[in-house]
């Protein structure tokens, strides 16, 4: 196990160790929890951690590539939560069928991550200043679009089968898996299959690695970040639907904090936030300890205060391993 | 490389240790889904239901999302709260509607479910033991009537005008000053979404526009500290300021005579009088449907009184 410098060619060859580590640290916590309690692995607690971990899983997918290219973005919390109040204006207040309501809500996604690409690439804005902005600038506009109050999705009553309903339910009755669990794993095979097999995968890990080098050998990198935010940025629509289909309703207050948990999740998953290295795997594997660790600590009745204890030291914990090994390797 | 990989489980394992042994017991158990936890209110409420759990033996966990707008984590919480089979469950919704999927799962697991605080919009659960808040502010209006004198200029700062609190707290002020206050003006209504600073700033620019105002009430904690602040700040003693709830600040601010007084509402009796009734619930007793868990108004002269201490918290 030879670990190169983290560079354009060798992206892929790095990420798995972590990624083996991260998968055994989950399934080390699974078995941990189920011997611990007779409540833990029984089919409808299963559901309700896949449940629990879909919008994460999915807000952490979107940010995986802008955190690869170098970047971060702050506002995809606040972003679904606008994509989600988006499609409440589109089926609730405008009566519109629903198709409509989820490209509107994907668009004006991608639309905002439209702005925060042209911000970072074109105007040069560091990426935490430029997505901090718009972490707020969303936050507000949800709340002045909404008028403040949730938007209930009641006129629409196929809204909350996005993510309540089971396609695979249907199918096979046994494993009523919810649709937001199907997305998120569709999701995460098809980013996987852009970061690791498309020209834009290849230049999201050489742009993380040297932006500069990638550059000078003639190639628009400022369209490709942009390209690249705008992806996120309808990541965070395809999270907004999942949420506010959940809760059936868009509430506009709801969001801010929920991009320090999708980056906790990418970090969990062995991407790092220095750019050039990282997988959509590892990411949906750190996003699913974080649910699995929370419920366990529920199930077993671990006091509130404690439970967030030992998710901040989890998170400390999976980042040392991840440093101690790389250097191990190449000293 | 396997010892270092387990490793990361091991941190995970020992810190857990700890919460393992108390999952074994087997009490009848009763989780307490809150709005809140780290709110000096819901550590009241906290502290009456551990009383409840102490006084019938049941085992009794409390939890709230970080703040009011978490709809999503709340229903985590619930659904893990049914995957321990409780006997019954406490629960005090921030969205009604988006809990009533797993609420239905409760009832058709034949699991009583109490409400709490604001209560939820349900016909599921068998009782809500809240305060009755529209009261509680029309004796806010009264006294406030009573300190300047039956006229003159009034504004409010409450916390939001979504919530059942907030309406109910808005709405029970107002209305009692229009049935029988008909000297008394509400000039300005305003949200500081409980936010200290923030009502602050919205309690200043109302001092400001109305160099006349005689009084200002703070629809709760974080509304009434702001309004102090902003009397404090600007020099202007002269208003009258009543609060809602208790907390440090604001039992300091009454005791040097900055706030008049306040209303406080029960929360050790709202925690209490959940657990109690979820146990009589999960026993198949019948509960009262409406448990009015009260409220009092409190000022220099009755804060150290027994009665009023015991529901006041820090």
């Amino acid at each position: 196990m030879t670990d190169a410098p983290a560079s354009a060619a060798a992206p892929r060859r790095i990420a798995v160790p972590q990624k083996l580590l991260a998968f055994a640290s989950l399934i080390v916590l699974l078995v941990f929890f189920s011997v611990a309690s007779p409540n833990f692995l029984q089919t409808s607690n299963i559901l309700a951690i896949l449940q629990a971990t879909a919008v994460n899983g999915v807000l952490a997918i979107g940010v995986t590539m802008i955190i690869i290219t170098g970047g971060i973005d702050l506002s995809i919390g606040t972003l679904m939560t606008f994509c989600a109040v988006t499609a409440g204006v589109i089926l609730t207040f405008w009566g519109l069928p629903l198709p409509l309501g989820v490209l509107g809500a994907i668009g004006m996604g991608a639309f905002c991550g439209l702005v925060s690409g042209t911000l970072v690439s074109r105007m040069n804005i560091p990426p935490f200043i430029a997505t901090l902005g718009m972490m707020l600038i969303l936050k507000g506009l949800s709340l002045v679009v909404s008028g403040t109050k949730p938007i209930y999705f009641n006129d629409t009553p196929s809204y909350p089968e996005i993510a309540q309903g089971s396609l695979i339910g249907d199918l096979i009755p046994a494993v009523p898996v919810p649709n937001a669990v199907l997305i998120l794993f569709l999701l995460a095979a098809l980013m996987g299959w852009v970061l690791n097999r498309t020209v834009l995968g290849r230049y999201c890990f050489a742009i993380g690695s040297n932006e500069e080098a990638v550059r000078l050998s003639g190639v628009d990198t400022r369209w490709w970040k942009t390209a690249i935010y705008v992806l996120g940025g309808a990541i965070c629509g395809v999270a907004g639907l999942i949420i506010s289909s959940r809760l059936n309703s868009a509430q506009p207050a709801l969001g801010l904090g929920y991009e320090l948990d999708a980056i906790a999740a990418v970090v969990i998953g062995g991407t790092s936030l220095a750019g050039g290295r990282g997988s959509i795997l590892g990411t949906v594997i750190g996003a699913l300890i974080m649910a699995v660790l929370l419920n366990g600590l529920r199930i077993l009745s671990v006091a509130q205060e404690w439970q967030t204890v030992v998710t901040g030291l989890i998170i400390i914990a999976a980042v040392y391993l991840d440093m101690f090994r790389r250097g191990k390797a190449a000293g | 490389m396997i010892a270092r990989r387990s490793l990361f489980g091991v941190i995970g394992a020992a810190a857990l240790l700890a919460g393992a042994s108390f999952a074994q017991a087997q009490e009848m158990y009763i989780p307490l889904i809150s709005k809140g936890f780290q709110h000096q209110f819901w550590q009241a409420v906290k502290a009456g239901a551990d009383k409840g759990a102490a006084e019938f033996g049941v085992e009794v966990t409390f939890e709230g999302p970080d703040n009011e707008t978490q709809v999503d984590r709340q229903i985590d919480m619930l659904a893990a709260a049914l995957a321990k089979k409780p006997a019954a469950i406490g629960f005090a919704a921030l969205d009604s509607q988006a809990a009533i999927p797993l609420l239905r799962q409760a009832q058709e697991a034949g699991i009583p479910v109490i409400a709490f605080d604001s209560g939820v919009e349900s016909d599921i659960p068998v009782a809500t033991a809240s305060t009755d808040n529209l009261a509680a502010a029309a004796l806010a209006a009264d006294k406030m009537a009573e300190l300047i004198g039956g006229a003159g200029k009034v504004a409010l700062v409450v916390h939001d005008q979504t919530s059942r609190t907030g309406i109910d707290r808005r709405d029970g002020f107002v209305n009692q000053v229009e049935a029988k206050y008909p000297d008394i003006e509400i000039v300005d209504i305003q949200y500081g979404a409980g936010d200290q600073l923030q009502s602050t700033e919205i309690a200043k620019a109302i001092l400001t526009a109305n160099p006349d105002l005689k009084g200002m009430f703070g629809g709760n904690e974080g509304s009434a500290i702001g309004v102090v602040n902003a009397v404090t700040e600007l020099g202007r003693s002269d208003v009258v300021v009543i609060g809602y709830d208790s907390g440090t600040a604001q039992k300091a601010a009454i005791r040097d005579g900055r706030m008049a007084g306040a209303i406080t509402q029960n929360p050790i009796g709202i925690g209490y009088e959940t657990v109690k009734a979820a146990v009589a619930a999960a026993k198949g007793e019948t509960v009262e449907k409406n448990i009015d868990t009260g409220f009092y108004w409190y000022d220099k002269t009755n804060i150290d009184a027994p009665e009023i201490a015991a529901v006041l918290y820090d």
